[in-house]
């Protein structure tokens, strides 16, 4: 831009500021619609025209932690008056909530969704720890085909995972890995090892070597100068390169609906069998999605400076 | 890369004398990393790449014959693969061509300074971040023909998006370009940000028009990242699996990952799955060797 701006640049820039905000209500339109859903009551979901406000309510949580079953006649006032604000509500909706005794019975969310944290953290540890002391590796040291080694590693990242599966799943089933915590945590390892790596490597070749160097000279062992110099320099890096782990490993569906499921299914393959046949319940599955987009949107946010470079694998910084 | 320089590996260098040597550190950091990936994602492929020249069936037990390159030549001459080919390469056309319209678009719009930027461009990246398989599901109900939003909000009755064989495949194709033009946007503005600004004021003096100035500097600058993201997009849409599953089942949008799946999971035809994810493979392989080329063009700059 010209330091002196003419008054049309002044319009033309007023514009496209309008043009961004208009473009972003449309971008967040479909995450408002999920958001929104999950706290409408049901019969608002699926009302013409579409509801866009109304007086949000949390029944719709309710039903997606608990098992219910529709109820044959009206509940006796007396059980009403004595349940609890959440119960009422399922009672509201001509549901009763299952038992056990006086235990309330859950349904499979919270399952699917302690399976989908376990997975997506210990396989995050695995292969940000091992990217972490490779990228070392190839950031420090001179190797023998450096550039195909990194090519071969970035290409594994690449395979499809319905090819991969097929393979996998057969072997899985010789070994009995299939639907287990185990057999999902090292598929998820080994799809984001080579992203961790290309990353961290980035994050690495930042790091001035002279710090190591100065390290060496003051007596450290090389390793000593790698957990005392060079890990805390790269904090931010593996923070960074964790976190994008941690969605990809969340967000992942194929292998997870190839490989589990019952066990240890996730909630990505676990939120869409819940359509079943005839009219589904919009609103608990909305409440379901909701909860399970809410920790990438934080991470998002979280993440926003570094985004770039997680989408590059690390070629482009800002 | 060049840049950094490389530690000698002098197995007497001071450090060495003390603690592991160099070498030592180095094979114990970078090997295992190798095996894992050469143990689960190599030598499955090597396995699978035996299964495709047989009729093993992974649901029947272990009676499987030798069939040589049956398969694939089964594969190559079969209508219906083609078809599902077609309809991907339709697919990666569309949505590929409808995010790096939109994604530059809106990276153009952004390229200026104004109150919220960081916040704005943030929330325009959520998209991108979310679970393909849960949010295309969740399009559904946007798409639905009797209490759609969408069909509300744009007047279209009861136009049924993802259950018209015409429309299936762009329906999924909208969704997809709504998940990743931010990838697009966030590159581009990588890329117009590093467009020196005088350049910008040189074209100013010598009035130069709008499209003059972004035909001649800002395109010319910026291709190489949106080359990248052009390559990167046509990969990723290529293998699309998920969002295209959850979304519809319609047979004209059966993209080949997709065919892929059932011929694998549900008609248990093993061997012959192997052979058509060879014939995936190899292509995605090519691609990356492309994207990979410009990555480290763009890198050394």
């Amino acid at each position: 831009m010209a330091a002196v701006r003419t008054s049309s640049e002044v319009a033309f820039n007023r514009i496209a500021i309008a043009a961004v905000l208009i473009a972003t209500l449309i971008f967040l339109a479909p995450i408002y619609w999920i958001a929104s859903t999950a706290f409408k009551p049901k019969e608002l979901a699926v009302s013409v025209p579409p509801t866009v406000l109304f007086e949000p309510e949390v029944t719709p949580f309710v039903r997606l932690f608990t098992k219910r079953v529709q109820m044959q006649k009206a509940v006796d006032p007396q059980v009403y008056d004595a349940a609890p604000w959440w119960e009422k509500r399922i009672y509201d909706g001509g549901e009763r909530v299952l038992k056990v005794g006086k235990d309330v019975q859950l349904s499979q969310y919270p399952d699917r969704f302690m399976n989908s944290l376990i997975v997506a953290v210990i396989s995050t540890v695995l292969a940000v720890g091992m990217g972490t002391f490779t990228a070392y590796g190839f950031s420090r040291f001179k190797v023998k085909g450096e550039a195909d080694l990194l090519f071969f590693i970035l290409s594994t990242r690449m395979l499809p995972p319905v090819v991969v599966a097929i393979p996998m799943f057969l072997m899985y089933r010789m070994v009995g890995l299939n639907d287990s915590h185990i057999g999902l945590i090292i598929l998820y390892v080994a799809f984001n090892l080579s992203f961790s790596v290309w990353l961290m490597k980035g994050f690495m070749d930042e790091i001035p070597k002279e710090y190591e160097e100065a390290a060496l000279v003051d007596g450290y062992t090389r390793m000593q100068a790698f957990f005392k110099i060079v890990l805390p320099e790269a904090a931010t890096g593996i923070a960074a390169t964790a976190v994008f782990c941690f969605i990809t490993a969340w967000n992942e569906y194929a292998f997870a609906l190839i490989m589990t499921n019952r066990r240890a299914q996730t909630a990505p393959p676990f939120i869409p069998s819940q359509i079943g046949s005839g009219l589904p319940d919009w609103t608990t599955i909305a409440a379901g999605t909701f909860l399970f987009l809410l920790p990438v949107a934080i991470f998002t946010f979280l993440l926003r400076n570094h985004l770039l470079r997680g989408v590059t694998f690390g070629a482009i910084r800002k | 890369m060049a840049s950094v320089a490389l530690t000698n590996l002098d197995p007497a260098s001071r450090a060495a004398a003390r603690g592991w040597s160099d070498l030592t550190i180095r094979n114990l950091f970078i090997i295992p990393t190798l095996v894992f990936l050469i143990v689960f994602n190599i030598f499955p492929l090597i396995y699978s790449l035996g299964y495709s020249f047989t009729n093993f069936a992974a649901n029947r037990g272990d009676a499987w014959q030798f069939v040589g390159l049956q398969n694939y030549r089964e594969l190559l001459s079969d209508d219906h693969i083609w078809s599902n080919f077609i309809i991907t390469a339709k697919y990666v056309i569309v949505s590929v061509a409808g995010q790096m319209i939109v994604g530059f678009g809106l990276a153009l719009l952004l390229n200026r300074s104004f109150p919220m930027k960081g916040l704005i461009t943030t929330l325009l990246l959520l998209p991108m971040m979310m679970s393909a398989a849960v949010v295309g599901l969740f399009w559904q109900l946007l798409y639905s023909p009797s209490w759609g939003p969408i069909n509300y909000v744009f007047g279209l009755g009861d136009f049924a998006w993802l259950s018209n064989p015409d429309s299936a495949l762009y329906a999924v194709a909208i969704t997809d370009i709504w998940m990743w033009s931010p990838f697009v946007m966030l590159l581009s503005l990588a890329g117009l940000s590093a467009v020196p600004q005088h350049l910008y004021e040189a074209a100013a003096i010598d009035r130069a028009g709008w499209w003059y100035t972004f035909t001649r500097i800002t395109l010319p600058l910026v291709s190489p990242i949106l080359l990248i993201a052009l390559i990167f997009r046509t990969m990723e849409a290529f293998k699309t699996f998920d969002i295209a599953y959850t979304m519809t089942t319609q047979p004209t949008a059966e993209l080949i990952a997709i065919r892929l799946y059932k011929q694998a999971f549900q008609q248990w035809d093993t061997g012959k799955s192997c052979a058509l994810a060879y014939i995936v493979l190899i292509m995605v392989l090519a691609i990356t060797n492309l994207y990979v080329k410009y990555l480290n063009k763009v890198k050394e700059r």
